[in-house]
């Protein structure tokens, strides 16, 4: 039976690549990441550097994940939008992306989920301050939330905006 | 007047091994044989690239055999003109780059 470990963990949704980067650094410690639920990681005992681990916001689409085995990569599961895939480091390089389109439009696409999650907290927030004051706790939290999620729409803008600047020299 | 089309080095790479039926995993492998390992294509990457030349009409999915999961492309006779074409440009970029940056290859 091979050794297992869970691990519970909280990422901003713009901090993907430091999430990322956290199962690598475990997956060369030699624990690979094996199921994962929400903030709950769970590690089996592998090799150190066995597995590359990357993660990618993508509708679950059983097409895109039978592509992705077909290249030699694991499926591991999904939190929400968000999938997670791991491959043998003996069969190659793993990335999903590799040119800045690509990276671009990835990172577009959660650009625009959460600044409409952001919309959404905004006018939910207004709405439960005009309606009065029996709502104005959620309205305060619906406030708060969208002033979070704006925050992390201009990180994610800042991300975009750095690799469109690349773009205008290089692929 | 048609509009320039300047390919990506990683559509022009996918239209260049999909003049033979080739599945996903095919290509990459193709593409970093064809670039002796310096191009390296994402599956991901690759997967969107796929998607947007079929709709173009670049490329085209041919149909699957029973039991496989495995599905193959090739290259439409659009696809080519457009990589001909592409053949062209690249053709003219070396010419003016050589003609202009003389002998620096040899130093």
């Amino acid at each position: 039976m091979t050794e297992r470990m869970t691990k519970y963990r909280w990422f901003w949704v713009w901090d993907f690549e430091k999430e990322e980067r956290w199962l690598n650094e475990m997956a060369a410690n030699g624990w690979t990441l094996a199921e994962v639920g929400y903030c709950r990681y769970t590690f089996e005992r592998t090799e150190s550097n066995e597995y590359t681990v990357r993660l990618e916001m993508h509708p679950y689409d059983e097409d895109y994940i039978n592509f992705m085995e077909q290249t030699g990569a694991e499926y591991i599961g999904r939190v929400l939008q968000w999938i997670y895939f791991r491959k043998e480091s003996r069969l190659g390089r793993f990335d999903i992306f590799s040119d800045l389109d690509s990276r671009i439009s990835h990172l577009s696409k959660i650009h625009k989920m959460i600044l409409t999650l952001g919309f959404a907290n905004l006018l939910i927030g207004v709405a439960n301050l005009l309606i009065g004051d029996a709502n104005s706790f959620t309205a305060v939290m619906n406030l708060l939330v969208a002033t979070l999620l704006m925050y992390g729409v201009g990180r994610l803008q800042g991300k975009i905006e750095y690799l469109e600047n690349e773009r205008e020299l290089r692929e | 007047m048609p509009e320039n089309i300047v390919l990506t080095e990683a559509t022009y790479y996918i239209l260049l091994s999909l003049y033979d039926p080739q599945h996903g995993y095919g290509i990459m492998q193709e593409v970093e044989s064809l670039s002796r390992g310096r191009v390296h294509l994402a599956a991901g990457t690759l997967y969107g690239a796929l998607n947007s030349m079929v709709e173009k009409g670049w490329i085209t999915q041919l149909p699957v055999e029973d039991g496989s999961r495995k599905k193959d492309y090739q290259i439409t006779a659009l696809g080519l003109k457009i990589l001909k074409e592409e053949i062209e440009r690249l053709r003219e970029l070396v010419t003016n780059g050589d003609a202009i940056v003389k002998g620096n290859n040899n130093d």
